[in-house]
């Protein structure tokens, strides 16, 4: 009985072999080797080299510095605006479909184009729209990408994750119990304390999700770096340290070994938050 | 065990090909720039003259073009039989035995009439490895209107400090005219190609014998300063942003007064439809300090075949008729002569319809005349390449390098923090590839 079961589930267990795992052992095997595609005879074991290259290179830092910074500005706009915007479109009750339909549309442009947009038309500093805005009050255009590169790209990123937030909030908003909201009227308790009081903590779960949620994209976050600034030490993160390893140095052991840091920072993370998140569900 | 894994995409590749009996596809991967897609549109012509080749296209962005093959050629994938491949690129790969000889190309193809730069820069120890396409030089290109009326004459061939001085005085943000546009968007191929250059001219090289970089000496610095605060000074805002097209569109809407690149920009800004200032643009040659070295350098695209194509016959005579002396004419016939790929051949500069066709061509054939990729620099380096060093291990410095001069003229660190760390990346670089042992 139960040898039939685990023939059953072996087609899964195979699959899920080869499409996780033995990519996992090789990147592992690569990171360990000298494997680089532009000079001949390489491919000798060299321990671990790559990962002391790594580790030791002066921009690995601020790349790991990055990387957080770029997914905490994003949870932080995202929620906070995104709880703003959800509060005020449950208050609409005219045309709520429609607005719902506006806000949610920055989800459905893809990273590269909304990157493009905001580099080309908006940001630019000689002929975009906030360079136009601020000649408006006389002052002079800010130059984004040059002088706060990552705080631009969190703030196309928030744009772009804002109605993700919102939208769940929002369906959590609406099932919030409207007996236990006049109970409290009644008790006297002001809009604030409802909020604080009850509405915060019916929002926890939505709030947890939406931060495990958010992480897991924002860590692979790759397509608006390369569009706008494309990488230097202000805003490269981890995925595209990766990238320029690979596709620039053509370092296929460095790429590696930086693919295995980025696994193992994704997993330190994920364990953290899952233990938030849990903590939040049982509450 | 490797190359089998790496072999699957190319078999599964080779299986959904469509294959006619009889016919030879050759799989052409290129540049999107505008001689290759006419090369590409002109490519049905040779289709009709050589019945039994059949061209497959694939035209792609500088950047991914480089990244596709690289992959391609190093796991010996063989998906390509035709590849575009540049300056950089011809030593690199045929050191690494990846390209096949392109020596036997029959005498029609008379590679006497190219340019000697240019044949040097597809001539790795005495063997051709690339069938040069285009050529491009350096080039001072400025306002005549916006001098004249400033009072300011253009020297025969100016110097980089009558050139800041001059972008300071034309400087008017007001008016929406900036002084100087440089190269400042950061990669080895954007800003790094123009410092580079400049660098040279002032008598800085990039590694000495030993490959040491070299970013700690006086004429570096001397660069750097004049670099960055040129662009601080006198640049258009956000400069960081820009590469060569966005130079090119910024100059030819009448926004900069002074602009030292490529001269693959004249046939741009000499005709009135694509260029706003078309009628008082004036050309100079490259700024020279008179230190030897003048900021000349040597670009050129060139047609190769890699070793693991199996049509390398049927690639030859594909690679004769594109870049052999006859496609100037085709492409004259059809489009003009303002069409025709330049920098390559000296036939096309002796022609005398070329030459009244293209008001450039002398500046164009000066400026690659006098680039020499093969002694770069003033004192002796160990390296070949004007404004890129042809080892494999550069594209990943000079991105790094140029990273940091990018944030200099941002204004996040000092131009002297940006050297220190220029100097302390490449070290590590070439370190951990094994050159200091």
């Amino acid at each position: 009985m139960r040898g039939r079961g685990r023939l059953l589930v072996s087609p899964a267990v195979a699959l899920l072999l080869v499409s996780s795992i033995l990519p996992l052992v090789a990147t592992i095997w690569f990171s360990l080797i000298d494997y680089r595609l532009l000079v001949p005879g390489t491919g000798r074991f060299v321990g671990l080299a790559n990962y002391v290259h790594l580790l030791t290179d002066p921009s690995f830092g601020p790349t790991l510095v990055n990387t957080l910074l770029l997914i905490g500005m994003v949870l932080v706009v995202s929620i906070v605006g995104g709880l703003g915007m959800a509060l005020l479109l449950e208050r609409v009750v005219l045309g709520r479909g429609v607005l719902r339909l506006l806000v949610i549309s920055p989800f459905f442009v893809m990273p590269p184009v909304s990157a493009l947009l905001w580099k080309n038309l908006l940001m630019q500093p000689v002929a975009g729209f906030f360079a136009w805005v601020s000649s408006l009050f006389g002052l002079r255009a800010f130059d984004w990408f040059a002088r706060a590169p990552l705080a631009s790209i969190g703030l196309i990123v928030s744009w772009q994750w804002l109605p993700f937030a919102c939208l769940i909030l929002l369906t959590s908003l609406q099932s919030f119990d409207r007996e236990q909201r006049e109970a409290a009227q009644l008790d006297g308790a002001s809009a604030f304390v409802i909020f604080r009081q009850l509405v915060i903590p019916h929002l926890a779960r939505p709030i947890a999700i939406v931060v495990m949620m958010e992480t897991i994209f924002l860590l692979s976050l790759f397509a608006e770096i390369f569009v706008t600034t494309g990488g230097g030490r202000g805003s490269s993160n981890l995925a595209f340290l990766v990238y320029s390893q690979a596709m620039v140095r053509y370092d296929v052991g460095a790429a590696s070994a930086a693919g295995i840091v980025a696994v193992v920072f994704a997993n330190v993370l994920a364990f953290f938050l899952v233990r938030a998140v849990g903590r939040s569900l049982d509450a | 065990m490797r190359s089998v894994w790496m072999l699957l995409p190319a078999l599964m590749l080779a299986g959904c090909s469509p294959h006619r009996t009889g016919q030879t596809i050759l799989t052409v991967a290129t540049v999107n720039n505008g001689d290759m897609v006419r090369l590409k549109e002109l490519g049905k012509e040779f289709e009709r003259t050589h019945p039994g080749i059949h061209l497959k296209w694939l035209v792609l962005e500088e950047n991914v073009l480089r990244q596709r093959v690289t992959t391609d050629i190093a796991i010996r994938g063989g998906q390509y039989d035709v590849v575009t491949i540049g300056a950089y690129e011809i030593p690199v790969w045929a050191k690494q035995k990846w390209l096949a000889s392109l020596d036997d190309l029959p005498p029609s193809y008379r590679k006497d009439d190219l340019l000697p730069p240019i044949r040097a820069a597809v001539t790795y120890q005495g063997v051709q490895f690339a069938a040069p396409l285009n050529g491009e030089g350096t080039v001072t290109m400025y306002r005549t209107d916006l001098f004249s009326k400033a009072g300011l004459t253009m020297p025969a061939t100016p110097t980089w400090e009558f050139l800041t001085q001059a972008a300071a005085k034309l400087n008017d943000p007001s008016h929406g005219v900036y002084g100087l546009c440089l190269r400042g968007k950061a990669g080895w191929g954007e800003n790094m190609a123009t410092i580079m250059t400049m660098a040279n001219s002032y008598g800085a090289r990039f590694f000495d014998e030993k490959w040491r970089p070299q970013f700690d000496t006086p004429e570096w610095r001397r660069t750097i300063a004049t670099y960055v605060t040129a662009l601080r000074q006198s640049g258009p805002p956000g400069a960081v942003a820009n590469g060569f097209n966005e130079n090119l569109a910024m100059f030819a809407q009448g926004k900069c007064a002074i602009w030292f690149d490529s001269t693959v920009a004249l046939p741009f800004l000499s005709d009135p439809k694509t260029s706003k200032v078309a009628a008082s643009t004036g050309f100079a040659p490259a700024p020279d300090e008179g230190l030897g070295r003048a900021a000349n350098w040597l670009w050129t695209w060139g047609l190769a075949i890699p070793a693991s194509s199996k049509k390398a016959a049927a690639a030859k005579i594909f690679i004769e008729w594109a870049a052999g002396p006859g496609y100037a004419k085709l492409v004259a016939s059809r489009d003009g002569w303002l069409a025709v790929p330049p920098g390559t051949r000296k036939s096309l500069y002796d022609n005398p319809d070329y030459r009244r066709a293209a008001p450039f061509a002398a500046i164009t054939l000066r400026a690659i005349s006098a680039a020499n990729p093969n002694d770069p620099a003033v004192k002796h380096v160990p390296y070949v390449g004007v404004q890129y060093v042809a080892i494999p291990e550069f594209q990943g410095i000079g991105t790094e390098v140029g990273q940091q001069f990018a944030a200099a003229v941002a204004g996040q660190v000092s131009a002297e923090d940006a050297l220190a760390e220029a100097q302390a990346a490449t070290k590590r670089q070439m370190a951990a590839a094994g050159y200091y042992k």
